[in-house]
This record gives C-alpha cells, sequence and structure tokens, in this order.
C-alpha cells in the first residue's frame, strides 16, 4: 500500500510517500524526514517529549498518524531559531538554565512556544506550570523551565508591542 | 501495532459504510486510540479517518439558545471558546482538568465520549479482561483498585469510565447527536452502558454509527452562576480522576431551586445523581443540605476491592463540588482547574 501527503515542515512544503499507513508524524520526522531533534520518550502521550507545532498548536507527535494530517503545517524543534539568532524561547532556556540531560528540552521549548501563542498563562507562575504539565523532565528542571518560559513570554509580548509600534 | 486498512472520508454517508463494517473503527484526535493500537489492546483492521470530514468542527449557537458541538471541535478550542465558557463554566473547567495541554489540541469532544477506560488490567494484554476479552475474567477484582468503580460495577468487571468531560454534560442534559442508519439523538446519560454481563458493550453506538454532534440545552446555561467542577487525582495536573463531581445550581432568593448534581470515577458512566438533586430543590444553599445531598448521592454505592474510601471520598467532593458552586462561578477559571489546592488567582501555592 502506498499513500501521499503533502506536508509543510519547517517552512519547506514537501511531498511524501509513505509505504505503512502506522507512521506517526513522530516517526516519519525522525526516521523519514532527518530531522531527529523531536525526541521519542514514551512513544504513549505521556512524555510530551515529542511534542510538535500542527498549524500553530502544540500536539504530541506520538499519537498523530501521518497520513491522517495531508495538508498540516508543521514546526519542529529544527525550524524555531531564525539563522543564528535563537527563538526567544530557546535563548531563556540556556539563560535560566533550564535543562541538564536535554532530552525532553526540545519538546518542552515546543510546548512553551505552543503556550505563549496560546495566550492564557500570561505572567502567573501557576499557570504555566499547569500548561506545562504535559512535559515530563526526569532531571527535574522544572523550577528553571517556569522561569524561563515567564522570562520568554515577556520578551516575546514586548517584541510584539515594538514590532506593532 | 497490527497493520488496517486507511480510509479518508470525504463525507458522512460515506464514513458510515466505511465504518460498518466489522473490524472498522473511527479515527478523530486518535490520542486514545494510537496509544491503544500501540498496546495491542485494540486491532482494528480498518481505520476511516473522519478529521477531514467538512462542517464537523462548528461550534453552534442555536436560535434556543442552546450549543451544538461539532463532534471534531478539540478539546482546547471548547474550552477555550468564550462564550461557551461563559454558558457553560463547569464543561470548560472540566476539559481543562483533563489531560494536557498537547492532548486537549488534538482530542475532539466526540472521542472524549468514545475513551476507554484506564483500568491497568485493561491495559495490560498479559491481565484477564472481560471488556479486551469477554470471558477471559477479570484480574481486577482483587487487584489495585484505586481507579475502579464503587456505583453500578458487576462481578465482571469494575472499570471506570475516564472522562471529566461527560460529567458535567452529564448534569446539564446533555444529548449525543448520532449519524448511521437511523440518524437520532439521545440523552448522554443513556449513551454509556453499565457493565452487567456485557462490559465490552460500553456505549449503544451500533456498528457504523457516527457521533456528530453534542448538544447543551439553552435550559443548561440557566446555572451558569452557580457552576463548578471539582476532581481528585493522584497529582494536581494530568491525571485522571480517583473521584469528581460536577455541582450546578440555580438560587434564587437565597433557596436552591434546581440543582445538578454527577460523579466521575466511580462507575463505568458519568453518574448522574438524580436522588441528591430532588434533596436540594427548595433547601436552602447550606451545609446542612449539602451533606444531605453527598448522602443521598452515595447512598447505593457499595466497594468492589479495596476502595470503600472512594465512597466517603466522593460525599465530600459532593459537598465540597455544591459549596463552590454556590459561591458562585469565578470570573475566570483557576490556574488549577477543578482542584482542591487551587487558591485565588495569582497566588502562588508551589513556588
Amino acid at each position: 500500500m502506498s499513500n501521499s501527503i503533502s506536508l509543510t515542515v519547517n517552512g519547506v512544503a514537501r511531498k511524501i510517500a509513505l509505504d505503512d499507513p502506522r507512521i506517526t508524524l513522530l516517526d516519519l520526522l525522525r526516521e523519514r524526514l532527518d530531522l531527529p531533534g523531536t525526541k521519542k520518550g514514551c512513544d504513549r502521550g505521556q512524555c510530551g517529549a515529542c511534542t510538535i507545532l500542527v498549524d500553530g498548536k502544540r500536539i504530541n507527535s506520538c499519537l498523530a498518524l501521518a497520513l491522517s494530517y495531508d495538508g498540516a503545517d508543521i514546526l519542529t524543534i529544527e525550524g524555531l531559531a531564525d539563522g543564528d539568532n535563537l527563538h526567544p524561547v530557546q535563548a531563556a532556556f540556556i539563560a535560566h538554565d533550564a535543562l541538564q540531560c536535554g532530552f525532553c528540552t526540545p519538546g518542552q521549548i515546543m510546548s512553551a512556544v505552543g503556550l505563549i501563542m496560546e495566550g492564557q498563562a500570561g505572567d502567573d507562575a501557576e499557570r504555566v506550570r499547569e500548561a506545562m504539565s504535559g512535559n515530563i523532565c526526569r532531571c527535574g528542571a522544572y523550577a528553571g523551565i517556569t522561569e524561563a518560559v515567564l522570562e520568554a513570554q515577556t520578551e516575546i509580548v514586548a517584541r510584539d508591542r515594538r514590532q506593532a509600534a | 501495532m497490527n497493520s488496517f486498512e486507511y480510509v479518508r472520508a470525504t463525507t458522512i454517508p460515506e464514513a458510515v459504510n466505511a465504518a460498518s463494517a466489522q473490524g472498522a473503527m473511527y479515527l478523530g484526535g486518535g490520542t486514545n486510540l494510537l496509544d491503544l493500537m500501540k498496546g495491542g489492546i485494540t486491532r482494528p483492521t480498518r481505520i476511516v479517518d473522519i478529521t477531514h470530514l467538512p462542517g464537523l468542527d462548528r461550534i453552534e449557537w442555536l436560535p434556543d439558545g442552546g450549543v451544538r458541538i461539532g463532534a471534531l471541535v478539540r478539546n482546547a478550542d471548547l474550552a477555550h471558546d468564550a462564550k461557551f465558557a461563559r454558558q457553560f463554566p463547569a464543561v470548560a473547567e472540566a476539559l481543562l482538568a483533563g489531560a494536557s495541554a498537547q492532548l486537549r489540541n488534538a482530542a475532539t469532544v466526540g472521542g472524549n465520549l468514545l475513551q476507554r477506560t484506564r483500568c491497568p488490567y485493561f491495559y495490560d494484554v498479559a491481565s484477564a479482561c472481560n471488556k479486551r476479552d469477554p470471558g477471559a475474567g477479570c484480574d481486577a477484582h482483587g487487584g489495585d483498585t484505586r481507579l475502579h468503580a464503587v456505583l453500578g460495577w458487576s462481578q465482571s468487571c469494575i472499570a471506570t469510565n475516564p472522562s471529566d468531560f461527560c460529567v458535567p454534560l452529564a448534569a446539564l442534559d446533555a444529548m449525543v447527536e448520532i449519524e448511521g442508519s437511523a440518524p437520532r439523538t439521545i440523552p448522554l446519560e443513556e449513551f454509556h452502558c453499565l457493565p452487567g454481563d456485557t462490559p465490552d458493550r460500553e456505549s449503544v453506538l451500533k456498528l457504523g454509527e457516527l457521533i456528530v454532534a453534542i448538544h447543551l440545552p439553552s435550559a443548561a446555561s440557566r446555572f451558569a452562576a452557580h457552576a463548578r467542577y471539582l476532581k481528585i487525582r493522584e497529582r494536581t495536573s494530568y491525571a485522571f480522576a480517583v473521584v469528581s463531581a460536577a455541582a450546578a445550581l440555580r438560587i434564587e432568593s437565597g433557596t436552591i431551586t434546581e440543582a445538578r448534581i454527577a460523579l466521575g470515577g466511580v462507575a463505568a458512566k458519568p453518574w448522574r445523581a438524580r436522588a441528591a438533586e430532588k434533596t436540594l430543590a427548595g433547601a436552602r444553599p447550606d451545609g446542612a443540605a449539602f451533606r444531605a445531598a453527598g448522602e443521598a448521592a452515595l447512598a447505593d454505592a457499595q466497594p468492589s476491592g479495596e476502595n470503600g474510601f472512594k465512597i466517603e471520598l466522593a460525599r465530600r467532593i459532593v459537598i465540597r463540588a455544591l459549596k463552590l458552586a454556590a459561591a458562585g462561578t469565578p470570573e475566570r477559571i483557576p490556574a488549577l482547574p477543578a482542584s482542591p489546592f487551587a487558591a485565588a488567582a495569582g497566588v502562588l501555592l508551589h513556588a
């Protein structure tokens, strides 16, 4: 069986032939499109390491059947920075030491980018923690992650305000 | 995961036709189905993808003030719809108390009604389970039963329905619109089945039938000023309910004119507590009335294992949910939705 889907991945339009209907977006990115930045942790929607943005919204790519996402616009950790200029969330994670081993970090960062775009948490640390609960960090870098998300949120709001002015 | 035939439906009749074959299953958000398929618990031979069906992703306000929620509306989109959250705050709070932000962005409201129990013996294919393998027996009996039923269970199955969303829906008289050979709209309260001797049959859906929408009647929005959802779980976020309750009140001149109560995490279906509701009609919203309602709600409860604590816990959750509802729906859903640890907005609890 062969099916073909169209995806925009990190700004590049791609036509992709799938020889197996079972392929998830996670496996497609890692094994077929040479984008291993998105991590496979539990592969069952529990850890959040595989978080990507689909049409601007964060989802677990391990529970997304690739065939079902025909036509989607996908952003992964590889597409986040602007050349050598880090995305504000990436910069804030470094500034706040918001990682130890780094395995969960791409998922944490993509989740934080999604969270800030959702615009629900604002500068409330409790809301940030609640909204990031789908991303597990085995090293326990949660305090730094929360600080990084809050700082990036402030930075992005200020940047958007400057651009609007 | 076993392999399967993939069919992408473009119309509802096409979807119903494709899913009317034995072994076929609908795919919506996939957040539960793919997990079950990876674990070998569910083994469909055909997947009918309905996510590209037009028109099912809309929230439509009806002329009579009710709302029709398309089956493909994502949980997060419904919870964050400002008008919906204002009219049905307990439903929005329940949605935000479930799963994680990533899962809520993918999971559909139709799929929420069809999610499977999180009984660990159902999930473990090495355990006996009458739901997964009819006639095999039930290893949950005598096992770890914290998440298991205290109402409506049977010797063949003690699993619970894990949905948060369905609890306030049951309390608020939601209806389920179904397409198939004979389209019909039925009360949500009649949608899920108690296990009896056939725990593999979890809903009244027949082969090929498709949920296309969920309706909330305009009367349900009359509770908007006094409606809450409260959920006890093993951790503050991203966990299934040990026990939960939706409570909604209409209070006029200091008297309850109408009450709605439903429980989650206690049975194979969202558990509407009608006897408890009756005790509150005409009562003053005080501790004594709420304690009587809590007693009535759990009057028929029986432990299904070492989970007798859930009966007293559920009584207290009913009482507390009623107290919260009587105090008034907050302006904004708390930072920790449905949590007993929720404080006033902006107050840091775990900093």
